[in-house]
């Protein structure tokens, strides 16, 4: 198991440095420094071994975070803690950075103590967390709360506290879709899904039992086979190729009898992500035409076209075509929005606020070159493109969400129901 | 003010001021100075002179503040144990507070400390923690069990723990469990008696899956990662446990899925493949894996490496899936070269042409690593994919127009194995390639190139011209190129004769008179006497037909494949190396895939009831039994799955293997399990890129006896040859069992350990996939100028060695081993240091059977030599043997074969290969070992003592860095002195001499005058010991210092330097 845990400021300092076990000394904090951080070249992999010590680390910002240990532990199980770890940081002092967290190292320590016990994760839900370790020093809680912290800590339903109550019983639920796609120049498709996530926020009442229904093939058709949905068939159904859910979802019932049903945690947390590859409504095509006009000029010319029902309004657009490293001057045309060269970054940057369906616009540019020996050819990467629009570009709807509380007097009709679906661009490129 | 204030106070008197502030009266002072010592005990400042003032404010009501007393304790309670029994006081109260969550934190505190007092006093209130009312204190107490056992692990088994432990299992808070789990599965991994300690019965299994429904994602990650360690009974059993566990593949962490993953692969391997329940999970397990390429890079990784195995295990589950994997501009570079790989894997008639496509984009990347291995991966294409080779010959040709050098150089190097694969077809390429001629300037890419040149020389017409260009700068070139050239020019002058005389004179001079480099000096002579005493015959063999070489490369070795299997999502699934490999101790533990329990294998899975009972004698009474029950396990358990497993490999050798190898000089092993699988690889066809084994003295490749057939030497007839190369140790065997038996004519491949013995024929298929051609004969690269002066080259100087036979027709291994064995007249010598025989069991005891015997180190396993006389009246047969468990769980390798009866008065030699995978127990002293020989007329026991030398593994070479860093790391009250008096020899001699034992010198110093040598050892155990010896000029005694985590060991490796350093 994890035989220590480092975190790092930028230039190697150690910041916190909490060890587990005892074939862990203090020279793997230098070892890890020496060898990843101050190493002289790009690190090639997460995993690092050194002296049969094994490091993983993630960086975010300017802080590394690093797990260590000796044995053969569960690789995937470290790094998803230490994602863990940044999260619970994060809703507990916002951003992870050096300032915070030697702002916050008393309570890290504390954190780091409870959440991992000998190397082995215990819960780390952040508002379970929230209930005891709370930094106001002395603790003041009666034996009943005591209780009932610890029962939540190790219970069976570890993400909700009872006694939860609200006047108005009200839910929201964001469908939130990334658009993957890769095409070639000749505007063949390469890849592309949909990557999404439906985010709920409940404010409910008691222990709440939630169902939620989908437009999924596979469980429209069970339901089908029971007969009781039989008649509204007409609507469109769509193949989700995989899906995950939030802990509180009982898996087992979703295998067996394909229906999505838990008790959800109080405010905001993620419910299912899922994955689609099939019938994608693409929200834009991009065209790109470069053209080399010799050794100090090269013409771009990229149009893109919206392609979705022309009430809908997509926003924050954004093209950026890549420029090469010796560009030294741009002259840019486009019909809509601004665009701009941005030598920094080596792009050109194109913006359109707003936008409607099935409409067409295009930029021009003339990129100048300076002249170099060297030979190595650019090598194009590719346009990539970000947007926003109303609707789930997979097809994904929210059939119902039905909630029941046996205990408290509201019934499904009292629930506010909140339905909202964005699509996003994910990794939208076109090469060029 | 923020607390980011403690991290900057750097003033001197810090520590005095800090004091009194701890000892202040208030109590606000106080935690800001608590506060403090955390913040310089973090950035590693010594503030351990605090320590009875931090101990001090212990005693508070403010949790805050205790943990962080607490933390400052676990820290520095071990440098201080006799003030840390200060805070003993406090954590038993605290055991007891009405407040669960301090009660919980007093025994995880109590937990972490390794001060033996303490631990004393823990014992008590773990006890009422592990029954208390409140789970959250249950689940903390479970995880303290492991702390405990860590610390004391027969502490924790005579208190009866681990009883109490299991009772956890069953407990009603699912998170319990989970850390009951946690910590049985550890403690059983750590276990010294190798016996389980956890025994999973469908009872605990059921409780187990139950939980997995109910606790947080890390408990499910424990609890499936036990039950994958988990044999189930039958089929039924596995296939009810995988539908409770496959709803966790929709899980939203990627460990959970992974770890269900795990579960799920490793018990499909129960149920015949071809059944519906197979099909079914192999649908459902790919989406999950797709998805898990959405996560967060650091996952993304862990997830590729294990979709490699997982491609390799079972290709049908991603093998629709092949645009998931395409790289993507903004990956990590980590991520790409791992989608990369995979894509390789994927590539099949139906998509290549996408394949290409994206590879030939990757090619213009910026990363060089990256465009190289796209580069490569369009030869693998090629090579794989027959229709597409056309297409892929064509994206290399245009690649090669860019002029970039490294791709340039990678496509050649790839076009090479596209003629090995598809000879006659591509030739007219050949002009474009020899352009770039000039350009090449990696070792490998030149030798490709020259291999080309000299493969088609008779359709090149300047070839030699192209060849003489190289051989300007022969001494600067690598020696790959050199081995190269020198074989190129060879074929050249077989090709065309006439005009190329004197190019080959130049060449054979070069490489036998001018070179330092033994291989290609040796390969110069064999070419030369070749050509000279029958071209004929050297055309054959240079000139013969290759074996094709494989579609698939770069293939993990079934066996590892399987372990690996068995340990998806951990890190040895990410290193793609079995957890011995960087895990020291026990806790290394080696995972089989289950057997399924029927036909030949279920002989295996049930040892006990199926052994050969006929061989042992029923037993006599307990001891008998004791000592015989727990050996009986056969390693047959090894060799019977991977039997199955490599065919080709036995056909390569089977239909004769008309081209011999030379082995490529100078490519040193790579680490110990690595070496395994390229060594059985058929499949790596390329020089010098995947680590060849080399068969230098260095190698831990298994020295095998060599039975040449003309000289057969007293010890070791043909039978026991093979035998012997059979007894390759541990997890080598099976497949190398196969390929020599199979090959009849047991060319034993060995580089004896001796400096200079000449190893013998190398006819491995995949070196001859690999540059051409001949056969290799390898000489060690030391002492070897005793050999090559009396073979002056040439000329026919027969009082060197037998005539070398007219090697026409087949050039057999049988023959060609004789062959050179001759030319050489060397009898191979098994030099390792032997102890004398001593008597084990007189006569008198062992009711007219006398055995001597000693131990040595065999073909890198240990050998038990007997000596079996009968003193009785009537002759001895059927003789048997068994070995009580162990220190270090030796075992027979095979069964003790006595050829004859042994007539009275007449005694008999035998060898026995010993393997280290039997059961594991603790011995009194640790070298002794207790065994049981049976014949026709009783049941005798003895007991003998091991010389701790056999048991240096061949890999104990250890990298420099590493042996400071432990050096430092073991306690100077590890640390041994012993004297070897009147012992007059150099620390060269020394170093040499301990060498061919295994005890590699890392280092040597000259320290005042003196010779200070440092050495590592490692044992078949996977135990480290580091020595220092220590010469001092004129005196004849020598220091010797030995460090070892386990130092009762010390004494025997003391006595064995001492007996290698006599003999």
């Amino acid at each position: 198991m994890i035989g220590g845990l480092f975190i790092y400021n930028h230039k190697g300092e150690v910041l916190i440095s909490r060890v587990y076990r005892d074939d862990i000394g203090r020279n793997a904090v230098d070892a890890f420094r020496v060898n990843v951080i101050h190493a002289r070249q790009q690190v090639r992999s997460p995993v690092t071994n050194i002296a049969r010590t094994s490091f993983f680390h993630i960086k975010r910002a300017n802080i590394w975070l690093a797990a260590v240990t000796k044995q053969n532990v569960n690789a995937a199980m470290v790094f998803e803690f230490l994602l863990k770890m940044i999260e619970v940081m994060q809703s507990y002092f916002g951003k992870v950075s050096e300032e915070n967290i030697k702002n916050n190292f008393v309570l890290i320590y504390e954190l780091l103590d409870e959440i991992l016990d000998y190397g082995y994760p215990q819960n780390t839900d952040t508002g379970i967390l929230k209930t005891f370790i709370t930094q106001t020093g002395v603790k003041s809680a009666s034996k009943e709360e005591q209780a009932m912290i610890t029962s939540q800590v190790t219970g069976q339903i570890g993400w909700r506290r009872e006694g939860i109550k609200y006047r108005r019983n009200e839910l929201f639920l964001d469908v939130l879709e990334y658009v993957n796609l890769l095409m070639s120049p000749q505007g063949q498709v390469l890849s592309a899904h949909v990557a999404g996530k439906v985010v709920m926020k409940s404010y409910l009442s008691g222990m709440p039992e939630c169902k939620f229904g989908i437009n999924d093939k596979i469980l429209m058709e069970a339901k089908k086979g029971a007969g009781d949905d039989a008649t509204r068939s007409g609507r469109t159904s769509i193949a989700i190729d995989d899906c995950q859910f939030h802990q509180c979802v009982k898996l087992t019932k979703f295998e067996t009898e394909h229906a999505i049903s838990f008790i959800p945690p109080d405010g905001e947390y993620e419910l299912m992500r899922y994955r689609t590859t099939k019938d994608i409504s693409l929200p834009f095509r991009v065209i790109p035409l470069v053209c080399e006009a010799g050794r100090t000029k090269m013409e771009v010319k990229v149009v893109i076209k919206s392609n979705f029902k022309p009430s809908l309004l997509a926003q924050k657009i954004e093209v950026r075509i890549p420029t090469p490293l010796n560009t030294s001057g741009v002259q840019l045309i486009c019909m809509k929005g601004k665009a701009k060269y941005k030598a920094s970054e080596n792009a050109i940057v194109w913006k359109i606020k707003r936008m409607g369906g099935m409409k067409e616009s295009q930029i021009s540019a003339e990129v100048e070159l300076l002249q170099t020996d060297n030979k190595r050819k650019w090598t194009r990467p590719p346009i990539s493109m970000n947007f926003e629009v109303p609707f789930a570009p997979s097809g994904f709807k929210v059939r119902y969400l039905k909630v029941f509380e046996s205990k408290l007097n509201y019934s499904d009709h009292d629930v506010i129901k909140w339905v909202r679906y964005i699509g996003r661009s994910g990794l939208y490129e076109t090469r060029c | 003010m923020t607390d980011a204030r403690y991290f900057t106070t750097t003033k001197k008197g810090e520590i005095f001021e800090l004091k009194s502030e701890l000892n202040s009266e208030k109590k606000e002072k106080k935690r800001e100075a608590v506060k403090k010592v955390i913040a310089s005990m973090t950035v590693g400042k010594d503030v351990s002179a605090l320590f009875p003032d931090v101990v001090n404010c212990m005693q508070t009501d403010n949790l805050e503040l205790k943990k962080l007393v607490y933390l400052y304790l676990m820290n520095y309670a071990k440098s201080q144990p006799d003030m840390a029994i200060m805070a003993v006081n406090t954590f038993v109260k605290d055991c007891e507070d009405s407040n669960p969550l301090i009660r919980a934190l007093a025994v995880r505190t109590m937990g972490c400390i390794r001060v033996d007092k303490i631990t004393e006093y823990l014992c008590e209130p773990l006890r009422k923690c592990l029954l208390d009312e409140d789970p959250y204190v249950r689940k903390t107490a479970a995880v303290c069990v492991a702390k405990l056992h860590d610390i004391n692990a027969s502490l924790v088994e005579d208190q009866g723990f681990l009883d109490q432990l299991k009772e956890l299992l069953s407990d009603s808070n699912p998170m319990v469990v989970a850390n009951a789990v946690a910590a049985l599965t550890e403690i059983n991994e750590t276990s010294r008696s190798g016996n389980p300690l956890m025994e999973m019965n469908a009872q605990t299994i059921n409780k187990l899956l139950t939980a997995l429904n109910e606790c947080t994602e890390w408990g499910q990650v424990f609890i499936l990662d036990s039950l994958s360690n988990y044999n189930p009974k039958d089929e039924r059993e596995a296939q009810s446990i995988c539908e409770r566990i496959t709803p966790r593949l929709a899980h939203a962490n990627a460990a959970v899925v992974l770890s269900a993953v795990k579960v799920l692969m490793r018990f499909m391997e129960l149920m015949p493949s071809d059944s519906e329940f197979v099909t079914n999970i192999t649908k459902k397990l790919s989406p999950p894996l797709v998805t898990l390429l959405s996560s967060e890079p650091e996952v993304q990784y862990v997830a590729l490496r294990n979709i490699n195995l997982v491609v390799q295990k079972r290709p049908d589950i991603l093998k629709n899936e092949m645009k998931v994997f395409f790289v993507k501009y903004n990956d990590p570079i980590y991520v790409k070269l791992e989608k990369l790989d995979i894509m390789i894997r994927l590539a099949n008639q139906s998509n290549i042409a996408q394949v290409l496509s994206e590879l030939k984009e990757y090619a213009t990347e910026v990363d060089v690593d990256f465009v190289r291995k796209a580069v490569r991966a369009i030869g693998r294409c090629a090579i794989k994919v027959e229709q597409s080779s056309e297409r892929c010959v064509s994206t290399l040709l245009d690649l090669i127009q860019t002029k970039v050098n490294y791709v340039v150089q990678e496509a050649i190097v790839v076009i090479k194995d596209i003629f090995r694969k598809y000879p006659n077809k591509y030739e007219s390429i050949i002009s474009t390639l020899c352009e770039n001629l000039d350009t090449l300037d990696e070792p490998e890419a030149r030798a490709s190139m020259i291999w080309i040149i000299g493969e088609y020389a008779e359709r090149i017409d300047n070839a030699d011209e192209l060849l003489e260009s190289f051989l300007e700068g022969f001494h600067d070139e690598n020696s790959q190129v050199q081995l190269q050239l020198l074989t190129a020019i060879v074929k050249l002058f077989l090709k065309r004769p006439s005009d190329t005389q004197e190019l080959v004179q130049q060449v054979l001079s070069l490489a036998t008179q001018d070179s330092d480099n033994p291989d290609l000096r040796d390969r110069g002579f064999i070419y030369w006497r070749l050509l000279s005493t029958d071209p004929a015959a050297a055309k054959e063999v240079v000139l013969a037909e290759k074996p094709l070489i494989s579609e698939e490369t770069d293939l993990l070795e079934p066996t590892l494949l399987d372990e690996l299997v068995c340990h998806i999502s951990s890190l040895a699934s990410v290193y793609h190396k079995p957890p011995s490999a960087f895990v020291e101790g026990r806790s290394a533990g080696f995972r089989r895939v289950p057997l399924k329990p029927d036909g030949s294998a279920a002989a295996a899975a049930a040892p006990v009831e199926e052994t050969p009972q006929a061989t042992v004698i029923p037993s006599q009474d307990s001891l008998i039994g004791d000592l015989l029950s727990l050996d009986l396990n056969p390693p047959a358990s090894h060799t019977a799955p991977a039997a199955t497993n490599v065919p080709s490999n036995v056909d390569l050798l089977g239909g004769g293997l008309d081209a011999l190898t030379w082995m490529g000089g100078g490519v040193h092993s790579p680490a110990e399990g690595q070496f395994l699988c390229h060594l059985r690889d058929p499949h790596t066809h390329r020089p010098a890129r995947p680590p060849l084994p080399a068969p230098s003295a260095q190698s831990p490749l298994p020295a095998t006896a060599q039975s040449l057939p003309r000289r057969t030497s007293p010890l070791r007839s043909p039978l026991t040859a093979s035998a012997a190369a059979a007894a390759v140790s541990g997890r080598v065997t099976s497949p190398i069992t196969n390929l020599v038996t199979s090959g009849v004519t047991s060319h034993a491949t060995s580089p004896v350990t001796s400096g200079f013995t000449v190893a013998g024929i190398c006819t491995n298929p995949f070196l001859a996939g690999f540059l051409d051609e001949d056969t290799i004969l390898t000489l060690a690269t030391d002492g070897d100028e005793l050999l090559l002066t009396d073979h002056r080259p040439l000329g026919g100087d027969s009082s060197s060695g037998a005539p070398a036979p007219a090697a026409g027709g087949g050039m057999g291994g049988g023959t060609s081993a004789g062959l050179l064995g001759d030319i050489f007249g060397i009898t191979p010598t098994p030099s390792n240091y032997m102890p004398p025989k001593q008597v084990w069991l007189p006569a008198a005891k062992g009711k007219g059977l006398e055995v001597s015997g000693t131990f040595c180190r065999r073909a890198g396993r240990v050998s038990m030599e007997l000596t079996l006389s009968n003193r009785a009246m009537q002759p001895m047969s059927g003789f048997a043997l068994q070995m009580n468990k162990n220190s270090f769980g030796l075992v027979p390798a095979q069964p003790l074969q006595v050829p004859m009866p042994v007539q009275p008065n007449q005694s008999t030699d035998v060898s026995l290969p010993l393997e280290n995978n039997g059961p594991v127990q603790r011995m009194e002293p640790i070298t002794n070992l207790q065994v049981a020989i049976k014949n026709n007329i009783d049941v005798m026991y003895f007991a003998c003592l091991v010389p701790a030398h056999v048991f240096f593994g061949e890999d104990g070479m250890m990298d420099k860095r590493v042996f400071l860093a432990t050096w430092k790391e073991i306690p100077a009250q590890n640390e041994m002195q012993f004297t070897i008096a009147n012992l007059a020899m150099t620390a060269d001699a020394i170093s040499t001499k301990l060498q061919k034992e295994n005890v590699f010198t890392i280092a040597k110093r000259n320290v005042e005058g003196q010779d200070m040598l440092y050495l590592s050892i490692k044992f078949i155990n996977g135990l480290w010991a580091l020595l220092e010896i220590k010469v001092a000029p004129g005196s004849s005694n020598i220091t010797l210092a030995i460090k070892c985590r386990t130092c009762e060991i010390a004494p025997d490796i003391s006595n064995s330097v001492e007996a290698i350093l006599r003999a």
